[in-house]
């Protein structure tokens, strides 16, 4: 997916960016409100992450001129205020939903995937691997005819699975994907989640193999 | 000195009491002696005519008979000086400087003044008298010859006539006081009134409410009103500015922290040995807590603000609820956590619709933090008996010893080791329900978990 | 005429200084411990059953009882105000100077109507007309009168009758007699019609009340003029030879009066007695009985016949105007 951040401090800006990149998607980077609004002209993104506080403007202006161009991109703002004061206002201005920093790298994909699939729920996105056909955003699974939902977290899984398969997954790693820090799980819930996702995939040519002391790895049959 | 450690000098009603009380009794004082003076006068006055008249008809009847002087003193002259208390009359008759007939020892005054007829008050026999002098020229006809009559009475009746006026006075005065006293009482606290009234509107404020006094006062207070105004302006924007700053500084802190956050996930994400990883958790962990307890003291400022100053509107609490709900879904998504709703169709409350979403969306954290992977938070929305919200979790719930402490400040339960928190969000919580005069209780369901209700 | 006057000063004079009384009588009292002097014109005689009926009451008093003219009274308390107790007289003008000298105690709290009394001071107690006395025998033909006018006719009509046959008081000498006769002088000038037409029938006059009636009864006079009835009734022993006859068109009604002396030593008990006498109690039916006719006698009538306590009644005992009225009288009376 594309998306477009929007965020004055280049720090931040970063390592908001190489976290989306080591997810799969494209980010390009806006500093300021002025720079946003001409990205967001030219260029076509499935999402914007604003940030509220902008050198050269307030986050709800952009708002504000991006709806007014009658653009449809889902937005979400990053706010470092407090919920109390600023939630209305930002969501009366458009935006789709909104995160409080710091946050949770997790909660804000769990965001971007719900703000997506309120706004589209379309099939762009279905990956379709061997007989399965896999649509991240509505969270469900299809495999010979039949349907099945997925829990979030074995969604996630499978997401992470199905993007590169063949590559070797550590535990820690899905892990940290998986569940946020103050998930107070042991590394070993993995095994439950790998476990489930294999009973879904029982009937499908998609097996999921533990190499030991490695990791697991999605294969196709 | 008094209790709240304010110099006490006086007090301006009793000031005002004792001024008016001062002045009206010097005003009656005044009035009493005005009245007696005034009627002694009359009553004076009177007896000095009659007693002229008398004087005169005597003079009227002087003649001079074969070179005597004849004084044939009509009846009327001393009847006519009948008074109730039949005062003493005293008299005599002078030709030239010889005593003729009457008392010989009442004097006359000069002779210098005697054409005209003079009064006097002498004592005379032991009494005070009033006396009446006048003096008739007679011509016979070898004989020139000056005859005065001087008449004297006592008092008696005109001081009995000034002790029923004075009686009467006094009386009238005492009334005229007391109805003065009734009256200055009246003003006192017409007075002081608006003054009582001010003190009473400033001490029903709560504590943060700073807008101006905008009730009509009276001009003599208004330099009083306008500093006291001033002085909660001053305070009012002292008390923005700092909220400002607040919000500023949590902007601040905060922006770095998620700079340090989202670089510490995804050093987390590049390192394997155990240890880093434990470590740049803590880490995150620690990092968590900050922003959270940054922005829970700031709601909590917010919200005491704003308790103060309530804006009450019609409030859905179902609708709250069903958004707020909506709003978590991604993160309850994320936890595989299942957010139940049972609600009434509309259950609508009087209330400040930011503060009471706080509350629910924090008891809806709160609920959200303590549940274990796939499991069910139910919230429950009902209109009856009262207007209730409730949250029951599947979590470890609450240590019974605890639930009394709990909604103080900065305490957290024991149960929350290993969970971000920073001890306010049931103290904002309970703090809300408060100022809507509701109240929250705190429990565990029978099959355990958690359970908070918010009552209105 | 001033040396007439005079005379009557010196006579005055000498009646006091020589200690001599008309009468005097002390009356005991049963258990009697203290002695209140009353100086009084009223004869014994009249006055006794008042005096004891007084002493039944109050026996621990004895009362010395002094009696003299009038004038005397008059002049005597004057001199020596600190020897009697009370002073009772019949010449109300003379009383009142007393009071207005200041001669008098006042009573505060004895309550008596405001026409008998005066400064709370002076108290009337008896109700007493001047009246027109006739001899019954001498009046069997004639026309008894009945008013001043009548008076002056029938004295007019007969005067051969009335000769040297009328008597009334010597003006000069009882003080009463001055009393009726200004306040007749007064009230109508008729009184000095008579007095003209009585000077010419050669009147003789009497100092007192009691010699004018004994003459009466003996018919050396048949016509008194100005005399106390009272003192008429009182004899009842003369009853079938004297008449008395009240004047109807301006009577003269006296009243006698007490006061209680300014210097007395006696206070609370001349007080009593004042008491006693105002309360009429006296006058009540009883083994003795007074001829003298209590305040309870006044009806509407008699009150506007009574002499005014007023200061008014001063006015004649001044100097100028005596003189000028005794000169009147005798120019009048004695011609």
């Amino acid at each position: 997916m594309k998306f477009l951040l929007i965020e004055d401090n280049k720090e931040l800006a970063n390592a908001i960016t190489t976290r989306l990149l080591l997810d799969g998607h494209v980010v390009d980077h806006a500093m300021s409100k002025t720079d946003g609004l001409a990205f967001a002209e030219t260029g076509e993104y499935d999402l914007i992450l604003l940030d509220i506080m902008l050198p050269d403007g307030d986050g709800r202006e952009f708002l504000g001129h991006h709806r007014a161009g009658h653009k449809d991109t889902p937005i979400i703002v990053l706010t470092a205020r407090s919920q109390v004061s600023d939630r209305i206002s930002v969501l009366d201005l458009g935006a789709d939903d909104y995160v409080t920093k710091p946050f949770d790298h997790a909660e804000l994909q769990a965001r971007c995937r719900a703000v997506l699939r309120r706004r589209a729920g379309s099939s762009q996105n279905i990956i379709k691997l061997a007989d399965v056909e896999f649509n991240p955003v509505a969270g469900h699974l299809s495999l010979g005819g039949s349907t099945i939902a997925l829990r979030n977290r074995e969604l996630r899984l499978l997401e992470l699975l199905i993007n590169s398969p063949g590559h070797i997954f550590s535990k820690q790693k899905l892990f940290d994907r998986l569940f946020s820090i103050d998930d107070d799980v042991s590394e070993n819930a993995i095994e439950v989640y790998i476990g489930r996702l294999r009973k879904h995939l029982e009937h499908s040519r998609l097996t999921i193999t533990t190499l030991r002391g490695l990791g697991y790895r999605l294969d196709e049959q | 000195m008094n209790s709240s450690g304010i110099h006490v000098s006086g007090s301006l009603r009793k000031r005002l009491a004792v001024t008016l009380i001062g002045g009206v009794t010097i005003l009656t004082v005044l009035l009493f002696f005005v009245i007696r003076n005034y009627a002694t006068q009359i009553a004076q006055q009177s007896q000095d005519s009659i007693l002229r008249a008398s004087v005169t008809s005597i003079l009227d009847a002087a003649t001079i008979r074969n070179g005597d002087v004849v004084l044939d003193i009509p009846y009327a002259a001393f009847s006519m000086l009948s008074t109730t208390t039949d005062d003493r009359i005293f008299y005599a008759i002078y030709q030239d400087d010889t005593v003729i007939s009457g008392y010989e020892n009442l004097d006359i005054p000069e002779a210098s003044a005697r054409a005209e007829s003079r009064f006097r008050t002498i004592t005379f026999m032991q009494v005070p008298v009033r006396q009446v002098t006048a003096s008739r020229v007679l011509v016979g006809a070898d004989l020139q010859t000056h005859v005065t009559a001087t008449i004297a009475q006592t008092q008696d009746s005109l001081s009995g006539t000034l002790n029923r006026i004075s009686r009467n006075a006094a009386i009238f005065g005492a009334g005229f006081f007391s109805l003065a006293v009734l009256l200055s009482a009246w003003v006192t606290s017409t007075t002081i009134g608006p003054l009582t009234r001010l003190a009473d509107s400033v001490a029903r404020r709560g504590p943060q409410d700073l807008s101006p006094v905008s009730k009509p006062v009276p001009s003599e207070m208004v330099p009083l009103v306008s500093s006291l105004n001033l002085l909660m302006a001053r305070l009012d924007r002292s008390f923005k500015q700092s909220e400002d700053f607040i919000a500023e500084a949590a902007h601040r802190v905060r922006t770095p922290i998620a700079t340090v956050r989202s670089h510490a996930e995804m050093t987390l994400q590049r390192v394997d040995k155990e240890e880093n990883r434990q470590a740049l958790r803590s880490m995150i962990r620690a990092i968590d807590e900050t922003s959270r307890a940054a922005g829970q003291l700031l709601d909590h400022a917010m919200i005491t603000f704003r308790a103060n100053q309530l804006e009450f509107h019609d409030v859905d609490l179902v609708q709250i609820a069903q958004e707020i709900v909506l709003r978590l879904t991604p993160i309850t998504e994320m936890k595989d956590v299942e957010l139940r709703l049972d609600v009434d169709p509309s259950v609508k409350v009087s209330g400040d619709p930011i503060l009471i979403q706080n509350v629910v969306r924090n008891l809806i954290d709160n609920a959200l933090k303590y549940s274990p992977s796939e499991s069910v938070i139910e919230i429950e929305v009902r209109g009856t008996p009262t207007p209730r919200l409730e949250v029951r979790d599947q979590g470890p719930g609450f240590l019974y010893d605890e639930i009394d402490t709990l909604t103080d400040r900065f305490t957290r339960g024991r149960n929350a080791t290993g969970v971000i928190g920073s001890g306010l969000g049931l103290t904002i919580a309970r703090d809300v329900a408060a100022a809507h005069g509701g109240k929250l209780t705190i429990g565990n369901n029978l099959a355990g978990g958690a359970c908070v209700t918010f009552i209105f | 005429m001033r040396y007439f006057y005079i005379l009557i000063c010196c006579l005055w004079l000498s009646v006091t200084s020589a200690e001599e009384w008309e009468e005097q009588k002390l009356f005991k009292g049963s258990s009697a411990t203290q002695t209140l002097r009353l100086l009084s014109s009223t004869d014994t005689s009249v006055f006794a059953p008042v005096i004891e009926k007084f002493l039944l009451e109050n026996p621990t008093l004895n009362i010395h009882y002094f009696v003299t003219s009038s004038a005397t009274v008059y002049q005597r308390f004057r001199t020596s105000p600190d020897q009697f107790d009370v002073v009772i007289s019949s010449a109300m003008d003379l009383q009142l100077k007393l009071v207005n000298d200041g001669f008098a105690n006042q009573v505060e709290d004895l309550l008596h109507p405001d026409w008998a009394q005066w400064r709370q001071s002076l108290f009337g107690f008896t109700l007493e007309p001047a009246s027109i006395v006739v001899n019954k025998a001498a009046f069997a033909t004639l026309p008894k009168p009945q008013s001043r006018q009548q008076m002056i006719e029938i004295l007019r009509t007969n005067p051969a009758d009335f000769q040297g046959k009328i008597g009334t008081y010597d003006v000069r000498q009882s003080g009463l007699g001055y009393l009726f006769a200004t306040q007749d002088a007064r009230a109508s000038e008729s009184y000095w019609r008579l007095m003209e037409i009585m000077g010419s029938l050669d009147t003789r006059l009497y100092c007192c009340s009691g010699d004018m009636i004994e003459d009466l009864a003996s018919g050396s006079i048949i016509i008194a003029y100005n005399v106390l009835g009272s003192y008429a009734m009182a004899r009842a022993d003369l009853a079938d030879k004297i008449e008395v006859l009240h004047p109807s068109e301006f009577p003269n009604t006296m009243m006698r009066t007490a006061l209680i002396a300014q210097e007395t030593r006696l206070p609370q008990q001349a007080e009593l007695f004042l008491r006693y006498l105002t309360s009429s109690r006296w006058s009540e039916p009883g083994q003795t009985e007074t001829p003298l006719p209590s305040l309870r006698t006044a009806s509407e009538n008699t009150r506007r016949s009574i002499i005014s306590l007023e200061p008014g009644l001063m006015i004649f005992l001044d100097r100028l105007k005596r003189r000028l009225f005794i000169r009147e009288w005798e120019s009048a009376v004695i011609q």
